[in-house]
């Protein structure tokens, strides 16, 4: 019995603290004059409710899947790299300018997807180098990347990778570089193999290679892990590259397999918050690389239905962040599950006396 | 080049000291206490776009104490997720930060005005004018702050009782002292600095109100706060600094020739740069408290 509880209590968890964030969600739209259950019903009837939409919550979920994964692999070494935004961007960047190189169809979104990996690889360098050989927290260091990073992409979209007609967005990825779309009419794309592809082979090594259990082991138990013989400078530097290359792969695949523009508008305004986002994925998938699939798939589909709420009652589409940002701070609870036990008992007992 | 130049750039240095200083010295009391708060620059956020609200129902003043209470608010939510029910301190502070970004994108868009809100002339803090140019009320309080805060820490039985609960949780609670208590009022008072320090920038130094309005100021506290090695009154000389390097980067681009010669976009960067090279360079040589971030349960 023991071991189906211990299966059962994360997913349990992540349920109870996604009840806990709509019901903030309700209580902030009511407190400003919203009506919380249509709004609610919007959401959900347009993102789970129709082929379209689930197509929608899955093309959402594809940069999400990978951001996620920055943050659990460093989650699962005991770091914090919230340095996913920022090398997401360089991702990007790098992905639009491949395509001012011809290259044939197919192998041309290959190494561009490789280009982008390595840029956010890249990104990640310093921060790790700082982290293992300064002991500089990953937490200050990567986000001043991020915003360094914010500086670089706005300066290379407006000056460098700029759409000579279009002077509001970049150039635009070349056809042979793109990512083909898996159902017409929708924006679902290869970039969702490529996502999950890379949740799994991350699940693989971490559970299943030795070096990865290396890496998990110096997580949980940092001091015995180094006895037993982990570097943990080789354990920092090998999460971050592992995290880049995932946070490189959200921004190449968002700009490479997304339609109609496959481009990325100055401002970054159709990529900026996926790398924040991701984070909270994570925390609702548990930072485990197959959690974070239908974890990113529900924040997906969040997204997809809040343009119908915004539309149809008239709710910001943002609440959708604030509402995730109330998960995770209930997921910050140890043992959620036990606090609501206490606290029924409690309600019990008060009932018994009286 | 003359002194009107040099003026300009002392004037902003001192305006954009305040938000670091009071952040940075509310976040050394709760981590001498044992908590570390990521979501500093989540409070930052959501006080400046609360402290409007305060601000446009009655008046500047209303609007710094609304900051005030929502930082005071959040901490207190903080403070019992860590301090009571042992939570995670870091991704408790993730998700105020998360929470943060989305509300305040909703709340803007519900004042209709997506991404920007400008705060009214006339609820606006009013300036005391010198007549060497005029400067916000709030920067004597974020001068001296860090003064009392040093006090109170190294010259009160209070300050101890912080200490001893951010040194060692067990000796303190054997002593009698409530060290859930006391983590949670030291969080909670340090978030409640932050909370003003966002309502100063919308409703004082700024006058707007924006998704961005934070910046990184916030982890540039954190950063302070490590420069400091949890000494207020070195928290302050970091605020100093960090406030320079950011209106360095302002006052640069004000100079005549500077933007043709090099794009906006890297005279932003400054700030960000000198924050790392400051962190790497100070790091290894300051001692934290030895039960800071870890949750204290009684055995």
């Amino acid at each position: 019995m023991s071991w189906i509880w211990r299966g059962l209590r994360p997913i349990l968890e992540s349920v109870l603290a996604g009840l806990i964030g709509l019901g903030v969600g309700a209580l902030i739209m009511w407190a400003w004059g919203y009506r919380p259950w249509p709004a609610y019903v919007a959401l959900f009837k347009e993102s789970f409710g129709s082929g379209y939409g689930l197509a929608s919550a899955l093309a959402n979920a594809t940069p999400l899947i990978l951001t996620a994964l920055t943050f659990a692999a460093g989650a699962r070494a005991g770091l914090f790299i919230i340095g996913a935004e920022g090398m997401m961007y360089m991702g990007a960047m790098a992905a639009v300018a491949l395509s001012l190189f011809q290259l044939p169809s197919g192998f041309h979104a290959f190494v561009a997807l490789l280009c982008a990996a390595a840029a956010g690889i890249l990104w990640g360098f310093i921060p790790a180098v700082l982290r293992a050989y300064r002991g500089v927290h990953e937490v200050i260091s990567t986000i001043m990347f991020n915003w360094l990073s914010h500086f670089l992409s706005f300066y290379l979209v407006a000056n460098v990778l700029v759409d000579p007609i279009r002077a509001e967005k970049t150039l635009s990825i070349v056809k042979t570089s793109r990512l083909p779309l898996l159902i017409r009419g929708t924006d679902l794309s290869l970039g969702i193999v490529v996502a999950a592809g890379l949740a799994l082979l991350f699940y693989v090594f971490f559970w299943h290679t030795v070096a990865g259990y290396e890496v998990r082991a110096a997580g949980a138990n940092p001091y015995a892990a180094r006895y037993g013989g982990v570097s943990p400078q080789r354990t920092v530097l090998l999460v971050f590259a592992l995290g880049g290359a995932a946070a490189g792969l959200a921004g190449a695949v968002e700009v490479m397999g997304r339609p109609p523009t496959y481009a990325v508008y100055s401002g970054l305004t159709n990529l900026s918050g996926f790398g924040f986002d991701g984070i909270g994925v994570a925390m609702i998938g548990r930072i485990h690389p197959l959690g974070i699939i239908p974890a990113a798939i529900f924040y997906g589909g969040l997204q997809a239905g809040a343009r119908l709420m915004q539309m149809e009652a008239g709710v910001p589409f943002e609440m959708v962040r604030a509402v995730q940002g109330v998960i995770v701070l209930a997921l910050a609870l140890p043992e959620l599950t036990r606090i609501f036990k206490v606290f029924f008992r409690s309600i019990q007992r008060k009932g018994a006396r009286t | 080049m003359n002194w009107a130049y040099f003026w300009s750039l002392f004037s902003i240095s001192l305006h954009a000291m305040v938000p670091i200083t009071l952040t940075a010295v509310g976040e050394v009391i709760g981590e001498t206490a044992g908590l570390f708060n990521i979501g500093l620059e989540g409070i930052l956020l959501i006080s400046a776009f609360t402290g409007t609200l305060g601000a446009r129902a009655g008046g500047p003043v209303l609007g710094l104490l609304v900051g005030f209470l929502t930082g005071l608010g959040v901490g207190v939510i903080f403070g019992i997720i860590c301090a009571y029910w042992k939570g995670s301190q870091m991704i408790a502070g993730v998700g105020i930060n998360l929470f943060a970004l989305g509300f305040v994108a909703f709340g803007l868009q519900v004042l209709g005005s997506p991404g920007f809100y400008t705060v009214p002339r006339n609820v606006q803090l009013p300036p005391i004018r010198t007549s060497v140019g005029s400067f916000s009320p709030v920067i004597p309080l974020a001068l001296l702050l860090p003064f009392l805060i040093h006090w109170v820490l190294n010259h009160t039985r209070v300050g101890l009782r912080i200490k001893a609960v951010g040194e060692n949780p067990e000796a303190a609670d054997v002593a009698g002292i409530p060290v859930e208590l006391t983590q949670l009022l030291s969080t909670a008072v340090g978030a409640a600095l932050a909370g003003l320090a966002g309502a100063y920038m919308s409703v004082s130094w700024l006058g707007s109100v924006t998704k961005e309005i934070s910046a990184g100021r916030g982890f540039i506290a954190l950063a302070t706060v490590v420069f400091s090695g949890l000494r207020p009154l070195l928290a302050l000389a970091g605020g100093l600094i960090f406030g320079f390097f950011e209106s360095l980067a302002t006052w640069i681009q004000s100079l005549p020739g500077v933007k043709e010669a090099v794009p906006w976009q890297f005279i932003s960067m400054i700030p960000y740069v000198a924050t790392l090279l400051v962190v790497a360079g100070v790091i290894g040589r300051v001692r934290f408290p030895k039960a800071l971030g870890v949750p204290y349960r009684r055995e």
